[in-house]
């Protein structure tokens, strides 16, 4: 076809319009939420003394970093979705600082002989099976949402996404876990949002090419 | 591209997404202008890679992308990125990498469609479509017919022309191999 006739065809096509990119994924990362929590309470549910624990410093710790995360992945993930915006890499690097700087603290008011247990806590399996089993559905809708959208680094967008719905699966289920401390948040929190991260890879290999 | 020029192709487009087809049809001509010169130089005869090809990919991909568009935003860094990587992905389905160093379309005079690669088979672009979706097709663009006298034409409703034309471009942008 030559490609005036192309552009013919083209330009007669104005009748269905897509709603902005933008405005898809953030609607889907809210869907992603309801959906992480309905998951969490069915499966789950807060520990019984969430109440009491929201005055310590370690467990609204664990919400902090986690909201770091989302609030700093959520609009780079935004940005990856539309050609020539520029996305902000260095965003990506805000929650591991976080994290970083919590581990640090946390090793320097922590007596020696308590850092390992303290790493390895009771509910090491828990976490790293169900942060990416409440994350799965997240992602699903997010990589949904990206197809509408045009990112031109396919993989590493379905990666971000990955983490994105890591961020929303942690969110949930930091309420449920009894280990609060950083070192065990930056060890197992860190490898099962990974785990999606490398799921959500290999979803934007296959499903976000266009 | 100049300032100028991309508030003016800025101005085209967003007519064209308030519905004005001949804006639409004018930026669209202009934009292969642009991206034909870019890939011109990239892509050499021995490739086996049709630039034309690749130029009718790049239309139809920002077509089917426009939503991704800010009216607030500059033009020329979106269809650039686009245009780069639909070149990338051409060469990455042939069959080798290539990491395509594309300036912006700045210094570049947009060319004009080549007869010889003019003359391609219409068959090739049109044979993934269904019977219903070729006809619109090919109405609406060999035979430059509106939306209007293709539906009295076939007999069917505007609304079914509409849904089997944007269904067409989507199957013949599919066509190129984007995948989903």
């Amino acid at each position: 076809m030559r490609t005036d006739d192309l552009i013919k065809a083209i330009a007669a096509d104005t009748g269905r319009k897509e709603a902005p990119i933008g405005r898809t994924w953030l609607l889907c990362v809210t869907a992603g939420f309801m959906l992480a929590a309905l998951v969490f309470s069915v499966l789950l549910g807060p520990r019984p003394d969430f109440q009491a624990v929201l005055s310590t410093i370690r467990f609204p710790l664990k919400f902090l970093l986690v909201a770091i995360l989302l609030a700093s992945t959520i609009p780079l993930v935004q940005a990856l979705a539309r050609p020539g915006a520029r996305p902000p890499m260095w965003a990506a690097l805000a929650a591991p600082t976080a994290v970083v700087i919590a581990v640090l603290v946390e090793l320097s008011v922590l007596p020696r002989e308590a850092w390992v247990s303290s790493w390895i806590g009771t509910n090491l399996w828990v976490c790293l099976t169900y942060i990416p089993l409440i994350g799965l559905g997240p992602l699903a809708i997010m990589i949904a949402a990206l197809r509408k959208g045009a990112p031109t680094r396919p993989v590493l967008t379905g990666a971000m996404a990955g983490v994105v719905a890591g961020g929303v699966a942690a969110m949930f289920y930091a309420a449920h876990c009894t280990d609060d401390s950083p070192l065990f948040v930056a060890a197992w929190y860190s490898i099962a949002i990974g785990i999606l991260a490398g799921v959500g890879a290999l979803a934007g290999r296959y499903a976000l090419r266009w | 591209m100049t300032p100028q020029m991309d508030a003016r192709l800025s101005e085209l487009l967003r007519a064209a997404l308030d519905g004005d087809q001949a804006a639409y049809a004018n930026f669209l001509r202009e934009i292969a202008g642009l991206v034909r010169a870019t890939i011109g130089r990239r892509v050499g005869s021995s490739s086996g890679l049709d630039p034309e090809d690749i130029v009718q990919e790049t239309l139809l991909a920002i077509h089917l992308k426009r939503h991704t568009w800010r009216a607030d935003s500059p033009l020329g860094p979106w269809v650039h990125a686009i245009a780069r990587y639909k070149i990338v992905d051409a060469f990455r389905r042939h069959g080798r990498a290539v990491s395509v160093d594309i300036d912006d379309f700045s210094d570049q005079l947009a060319s004009e469609e080549q007869r010889t690669v003019s003359e391609r088979d219409l068959e090739r672009a049109l044979e993934c479509l269904t019977s219903g979706q070729r006809d619109v097709v090919s109405a609406i663009s060999l035979e430059g017919k509106s939306i209007t006298e293709t539906a009295t034409r076939l007999g069917m409703k505007e609304t079914a022309v509409r849904v089997a034309l944007h269904r067409g471009l989507a199957a013949i942008a599919q066509r190129f191999g984007g995948g989903g």
